[in-house]
């Protein structure tokens, strides 16, 4: 089975709680645990997040990020991929931009944690970036996987239920 | 979000409610000033409850950072406690816990 969805959002912050429970929602096919959803929502807010305050310096909503998103299912797990696509600035350093606790606005109290945690709470990250011209963020995660599964700290009965229910 | 402050004894209980992202943390590090401004004095440590947290990303990082500088002024030690699995996911990722402890 596949899917695909693609969702253009002004850059406006107040857009981050839409975005993520939509890449949440679409992904509720492959049935997701809730601890696979919180990891896709908190990735997908890093990354929307990161457009509207770092591409496009909190712009006025003219500006637009564009995410799309491919769901998989084999008959053993389900893989979601995200893109997320601005076109602001661009990162001038990626590799220094990547580093733990590295931040351009340390005076807005922002913790520089955006893309280590994309990378923690996700199976796959990229980041390609261009200066002047944006950066494109993609994000896979596997759901109902082997790797997944033994993260879950409780217990299995209680996630298959989730999975029903999802 | 939503904050709601409340002192037992010489402890000051801040219990966040809802969600903590970009678009709402600065007006709610704004209120969590002016409640350190008003009970820091009378506290001997203040606690961050994240039991109500229904999402976190990393604003909510530099939101308890900022706030753990702000009470490190007036000399209050800062603590967490009762966060969800998603919220201590992430809070454990970061190292927050190495300067603000779990209880």
């Amino acid at each position: 089975m596949e899917n695909y969805m693609k969702l253009e959002i002004a850059a406006k912050s107040i857009n981050e709680s839409f975005a993520r429970s939509a890449v949440a929602a679409f992904a509720l096919s492959l049935s997701p645990s809730l601890s696979e959803l919180s990891d896709i929502k908190t990735a997908v807010s890093e990354a929307v997040t990161n457009a509207i305050v770092h591409a496009y310096h909190g712009a006025n909503g003219q500006d637009k990020i564009e995410i799309e998103c491919q769901t998989f299912q084999t008959s053993t797990e389900g893989v979601l991929h995200i893109k997320i696509t601005d076109f602001g600035c661009g990162i001038s350093d990626v590799e220094e931009a990547l580093k733990p606790f590295f931040t351009t606005l340390a005076s807005d109290e922002r913790s520089g944690m955006g893309f280590t945690i994309m990378q923690t709470f996700s199976d796959g990250f990229s980041v390609t970036s261009e200066q002047g011209k944006g950066t494109c963020v993609t994000l896979t995660k596997r759901i109902g996987g082997g790797v997944a599964r033994q993260e879950e700290s409780y217990p299995s009965e209680t996630v298959e239920r989730e999975r029903v229910n999802a | 979000m939503n904050i709601v402050p409340q002192m037992s004894g010489n402890v000051l209980y801040m219990q966040l409610q809802g969600e903590i992202d970009e678009h709402n943390a600065a007006q709610a590090r704004a209120y969590a000033d002016r409640i350190a401004e008003r009970y820091a004095y009378q506290s001997a440590r203040a606690v961050f409850d994240l039991a109500s947290v229904s999402f976190m990303d990393s604003t909510g990082i530099g939101f308890l950072i900022g706030r753990y500088k702000k009470f490190s002024r007036y000399g209050v030690p800062v603590y967490v406690t009762n966060p969800t699995q998603a919220t201590d996911k992430i809070l454990t990722v970061s190292g927050v816990y190495s300067i603000i402890p779990k209880i």
